[in-house]
């Protein structure tokens, strides 16, 4: 095992080079453009400078030979400087600065964090921990009317889109109950008891949106994969060795049940970092995937790129972590 | 599988180690016949037939009992509730909502089903591929990383860019169009299909029936369509109904990228998306796209379960 | 909202101090203010973002010496008086202007506001490799002289009889040396703090700064009016969309003002019902038109495609057409479908200020499909079995595109049936704003390719002088391949009697002159078919009915007078 996540770690490197490079190239020869949302006051030979000014003038492997040592040797210097007060040279490196605010891209992935984290990360908590349930049950109980309530709810919370039921639970609990407020506040900060009460409500419905999408998903898969197992020679082996029906439901059926699910979370905690594009953007949540919807709609190359690739790593590593797992719950995946 | 009979058709879809050995049985009943006899005794699977059904009939021959031009304003009748005219209500610029379902399903049913298709196929062929065969698995694995990464806007635009106008030439601006977001959603959505079959297929070759089959020298090829794809079919199916249904939505979100079919053209997830706002004003412009939408994909996954017991062996045998 | 309660609590304790003495004198006596831009804001130096956004939010920190009031006059605002020929601030030859800076004023750090502060903001924009992007307010400015401390002479290369490009509106506020000295030039996107937290000469000052997603200010303690302003903090939301902008303030009330609410007008005065809010609209330059492509966008000619080297459209160019296509649209359905209060029926491309607006054009107010048709008939267009007219085998077949936005594609469709009426053929498109406006030249979906027949966007001009703006319809303007696409002149229109126009008013400085020239020049325009004008449109904001004072520009930041904004009891 140890062999062979070694192996990998060692493969990921290459791979993300190259994945790194293909993004690249896909952003450079996206058609936006960084002044695009400049008011069209702005003359032309204005705009033209601008994009001079943004290093846009450059050939294309220069910008990407330059993001490369700025991502990988500037920014991870200036980390170590900043956590052990080392300093390396003359401290005056170029870091990898958005076109939109001019500021460092790091800085603004750090400063997103917080929301991200809380939203769509309990989110996903949320949902599994309404979907395994749910899916354990809807299967071993196929076809009874919590099943079919099962089945109709999740296939509604998943064919009904998010900018849909944000809106909604917007005009209900906002508009008409008053329960809750619309707008995320981001420069909140939990101090004490009422603060956090404060934080619990203007999460509630941001998180409830994504986890009802993500737990309908999940339950699907969930459901279906105990399905297969309940039929298997194994189930009845374990009954008829006179195992109770708790045990062999939850940890014989569930554990090797478990692997379309942990693909599932697998693919999708990265998202977590990924943010929620549209429900960030209907409760004005401001996280990742504000910024990099942002970033793409304003033509910022280097946020996008600089958040991509953070993406790009965080899923090969999980799903390196969800290939290890499939070794743990069914000890016959072998890799070497 | 020692209390019961070898199902029909011995050789078909796998389940244990004894039905590859098994020969043909005498019973003369066909594979599909037993197929459609379990399909057809899964209630909800019928019923979810009907309701498709129903709905394909709709969107083709309701423009002929409803036959409003889906296109045509009139600005003085906007934002109408139901009534006789206008069963289902009008929208801001004063388009009949039903004329506009009606042609919005014909768009959303074929994109959804094709688009999912693809996928499908996408993801299944490269899940098998990568973990039946071990030397394929690296490349393979890292190559759905990339398209996971990738930032799907500006790829989107990257691909209108390059091959739109080729498209319109080629085809014609309405199935060019067509052909281009089929593809942009198939390419797009594959990725999870595959891991997921892929976590399957580790688990599978390790299990006796298929060790079984490699050690009589059954070739890959059929290793994999007789044993491995039956078996990995219940996740294909719960992809199947979950891309359906993300098929449809996508494609709005296209439209709204000025990547889909024109503005001028209803589609479910479009005629939701522009209701949204419309929500309190004019709620019809948001319950019958939504609830078309919804009953298709549940209709299609009721299918989808009936489907996926009928090909199991294991539970048509019961 | 932890923030709120601290600061209603220390609100108590100022209105305590201040015993039974009414509130709304006192600093910070009025709470928090809480504003939302669906847009956030980016940076807070308007030198390095020309985004709307930016330059409103950092209007709140930073000011231009004079600056315009809602109705368009000039006010002077960091001097006491606005320099013109008549006082004798403006020289005779029109080469220069000289402003005498109010005494006293302070920046937010406490240091004096002095003359070498303008001429270094001169020198900060105008320097070449800072990408400065309000240099257009510099245009011909020569040099800028400190002659003491508190006077300072702009000298342009010509003469300007309009000289209040440079330190005038929200566009040109001035910045501090002492803080931005070393942040000149390619060194200008790295003074993160600086361009995060600017110090200004307004009324507030930033306390915290999340890019892109929320500013938050605190009262500027320096500012020259101790009584103002009212708000002792105000939170400057960004994000979502304009119809949530719009609900926060009209529905739920948690906000205090929105701003540019783009929505569809039913659904605003729906909101609006519920009482907790007021829409209000102002009037700027802004013209939501079509333009007409005089060049031919057939893809068949290859590079030559909407050059006037592929030769002209083989339609289009006939004023019979583009008359027609514009009689037949009914302006008023348009305005009422998509833009409510917010827009008015105009037939110029220019119709503010008032002096500058047109009445000879005004045919186009009152849509008539019979003579239309009757004009296509004559031109020799004859109506086809398939409805669509046709003339030498050449068929009234246009491909009509603008950016994506709801109320665009709304206006697209009602466009399409209007010209349905008189046997034109239309097809859509919408592209990404990001792409039509962004000027890639390797994209064939740009505003300046103009790879259709007809493309429809809005354009305005800052301040309140057109010269520049009718400049844009000059032949050197025309985008072309040779330009690498840079260019205003969308339409390609091409004419020797229209440039001798913008020499003349370059060259005049008297006001009735100007708006002659530029009233024939605008309908030069109008005449040729070169663009159709649909939609004067106004800004469209929201405030709580509590807030008071709110007074809404389009000539300047819609926040020009946030000192003067209160809460009401």
């Amino acid at each position: 095992m140890l062999t062979y996540t070694l192996r990998r770690l060692a493969f990921a490197v290459p791979a993300l080079l190259a994945i790194s490079f293909i993004i690249f190239a896909i952003l450079d020869l996206a058609p936006s453009d960084p002044t695009a949302q400049l008011p069209l006051t702005i003359p032309p030979e204005v705009r033209e400078k601008i994009r001079l000014s943004l290093g846009l003038g450059e050939p294309f492997a220069v910008r990407y030979w330059k993001w490369l040592i700025q991502f990988f040797v500037n920014e991870p210097l200036n980390l170590i400087e900043q956590w052990t007060g080392w300093s390396f040279g003359d401290g005056d490196r170029l870091r990898v600065l958005s076109w939109q605010t001019r500021s460092p891209v790091v800085d603004l992935i750090a400063q997103r964090m917080p929301q991200t984290l809380w939203v769509v990360g309990m989110s996903y908590v949320l949902g599994a921990l309404i979907a395994i349930p749910i899916g354990v049950i809807s299967a071993y109980r196929q076809y009874s009317w919590f099943d079919q309530f099962g089945t109709l709810f999740s296939m509604v919370g998943f064919s009904i889109p998010t900018f849909f039921t944000g809106l909604l639970f917007i005009v209900i609990f906002s508009v008409n109950l008053e329960w809750f407020p619309s707008i995320y506040d981001t420069t909140h900060e939990v101090t004490d008891w009422e603060s956090f009460v404060f934080q619990i409500k203007q999460m509630i419905m941001p998180t409830m949106v994504l986890g009802l999408y993500n737990a309908s998903q999940i339950s699907r898969f969930m459901r279906a994969s105990m399905l297969d197992n309940l039929g298997q020679d194994y189930v009845r082996t374990a009954r008829a060795k006179g195992m109770t029906e708790k045990v062999v439901v939850l940890v014989h059926v569930m554990r090797n049940s478990l692997i379309p699910v942990v693909t599932v979370l697998a693919l999708n905690l990265p998202q977590v970092f990924g943010g929620a594009i549209i429900t960030e953007q209907i409760f004005k949540v401001n996280g990742l995937g504000q910024l990099l919807i942002g970033a793409i709609e304003g033509g910022d190359i280097p946020t996008v790129q600089t958040l991509t690739f953070i993406f790009a790593v965080l899923i090969v590593l999980f799903n390196l972590i969800a290939d290890l797992l499939y070794g743990i719950l069914d000890p016959r995946i072998r890799y070497d | 599988m020692t209390d019961q009979p070898i199902p029909a058709g011995g050789a078909t879809p796998a389940g244990g180690p004894a039905l590859v050995a098994a020969p043909a049985m005498p019973k003369h009943r066909s594979q599909w016949s037993d197929v459609w006899r379990q399909f057809a005794s899964h209630r909800g699977a019928l019923a979810g037939m009907a309701v498709f059904l129903f709905i394909i009939l709709l969107c083709t021959l309701g423009a002929f009992i409803h036959d409003v031009d889906p296109q045509k304003l009139d600005i003085r009748a906007k934002n109408q509730l139901m009534s006789w005219e206008h069963p289902l209500g009008t929208d801001n610029l004063g388009r009949d909502m039903l004329a506009q379902i009606i042609a919005g399903g014909q768009v959303s049913l074929a994109v959804g089903v094709t688009a999912m298709l693809l996928s499908l196929l996408v993801g299944t062929l490269i899940g098998v591929l990568s973990g039946y065969f071990r030397r394929l698995d690296g490349p393979l694995m890292r190559f759905t990383d990339l398209f996971l990464a990738l930032p799907l806007l500006p790829l989107l635009l990257v691909i209108i860019m390059l091959f739109r106008d080729m498209l319109r030439t080629a085809f014609g601006p309405e199935s060019g169009i067509f052909i281009l977001i089929v593809f942009v959603i198939g390419i797009t959505s594959w990725m999870q299909t595959a891991r997921i079959v892929r976590g399957d297929v580790l688990a599978l070759k390790e299990r006796e029936f298929v060790l079984a089959a490699k050690s009589i020298g059954t070739p890959s090829r059929r290793i994999i369509l007789r044993h491995i794809l039956p078996n990995v079919l219940s996740p294909i199916m719960v992809s199947a109904t979950l891309g359906v249904a993300n098929a449809i939505i996508t494609e709005s979100a296209l439209s709204f990228l000025g990547l889909g079919f024109p503005s001028d053209f209803p589609t479910w997830g479009r005629l939701l998306y522009d209701g949204a706002n419309f929500m309190t004003l004019t709620p019809d412009r948001v319950i019958w796209p939504g609830l078309a939408i919804s009953l298709t994909v549940l209709s299609v996954n009721y299918i989808g379960d009936g489907l996926r017991d009928a090909l199991d062996p294991r539970i048509r045998g019961r | 909202m932890k923030a709120t309660h601290k600061l209603l609590a220390g609100a108590c304790a100022a209105a305590l101090l201040a015993g039974a003495a009414p509130a709304q004198a006192e600093r910070g006596a009025d709470g928090q203010l809480n504003i939302i831009y669906w847009q956030a804001v980016s940076i807070l130096n308007p030198f390095l973002s020309g985004g709307t956004k930016d330059v409103e939010g950092s209007s709140l920190v930073l000011e231009p010496l004079a600056r315009y009031d809602e109705t368009g006059t000039m006010v002077p605002w960091l001097v006491d008086v606005i320099p013109s020929l008549e006082n004798g601030g403006v020289s005779e030859d029109l080469k220069s202007i000289t402003w005498k800076l109010k005494p006293g004023i302070k920046w937010s750090d406490g240091t004096d506001f002095t003359a070498e502060d303008v001429a270094f903001t001169a020198a900060y924009c105008m320097d070449e490799s800072g990408g400065c992007q309000q240099v257009a307010a510099f245009t011909d400015v020569e040099s800028v002289e400190v002659i003491d401390p508190l006077t300072v002479k702009v000298n342009f290369a010509v003469a300007k009889p309009f000289p209040y490009g440079p330190f005038v509106g929200a566009q040109s506020p001035i910045i501090q040396k002492a803080q931005f000295a070393d942040c000149m030039g390619a060194k200008a996107p790295e003074c993160t703090d600086a361009n995060f937290g600017p110090n200004g000469t307004g009324p507030y000052v930033v306390s915290e700064f999340k890019p892109n997603d929320v500013v938050v200010f605190a009262p500027n303690p320096h500012y020259r009016d101790a009584a103002k302003p009212a708000f002792s903090t105000v939170v400057f939301k960004g994000g979502g969309d304009a119809a949530a902008a719009a609900r926060s303030v009209l529905e739920t009330g948690e906000f205090d003002y929105a701003w540019n609410l783009q929505v569809e007008p039913e659904i605003l005065t729906q909101m609006a019902a519920a009482g907790k809010g007021t829409v209000v609209s102002a009037f700027g330059t802004s013209v939501e038109r079509i333009h007409t492509n005089f060049s031919n966008p057939d893809p068949a000619l290859g590079d030559a495609r909407s050059t006037l080297e592929g030769g002209k459209h083989p339609f289009l160019t006939d004023p019979a057409v583009t008359k027609a296509l514009s009689l037949a649209i009914d302006r008023e359905i348009l305005v009422e479908a998509g833009y409510g209060a917010a827009g008015q029926v105009t037939c110029n491309v220019l119709p503010a200020p008032e002096i500058y607006n047109s009445t000879n054009n005004d045919w186009c107010k009152t849509p008539d499909v019979d003579e239309a048709n009757r004009l296509l008939d004559e031109a020799g267009y004859e109506m086809g079995s398939d409805g669509v007219r046709a003339k030498d085998g050449v068929r009234l077949s246009i491909l009509f595109q603008t950016s994506t936005n709801s109320v665009r594609q709304g206006t697209q469709a009602l466009l399409k049936q209007m010209w349905q009426e008189i046997g034109v053929e239309t097809e859509l498109r919408n592209i990404s704003a990001s792409v039509f406006f962004g000027g890639d030249p390797s994209s064939p979906d740009t505003f300046q390719k103009f790879y259709a027949d007809l493309e429809m966007y809005t354009n305005n001009f800052d301040g309140t002088d057109p010269e520049a703006y009718m400049a844009s319809w000059r032949c050197s303007e025309i985008p072309s391949p040779k330009t690498n696409w840079l260019g205003a002149n969308m339409p390609r229109f091409c004419s020797e009697e229209y440039d001798a126009l913008v020499a003349e008013m370059a060259g005049t400085a008297e006001l009735e002159k100007r708006a002659e020239l530029a009233i024939k020049m605008n309908d030069m325009l109008m005449e040729s078919g070169a663009i159709i004008p649909l939609i004067h449109r106004g800004g469209v904001s929201a405030h709580a009915v509590t807030l008071e004072g709110v007074k809404m520009n389009e000539w300047d930041s819609e926040l020009w007078n946030i000192a003067d904004w209160t809460r009401a009891e």
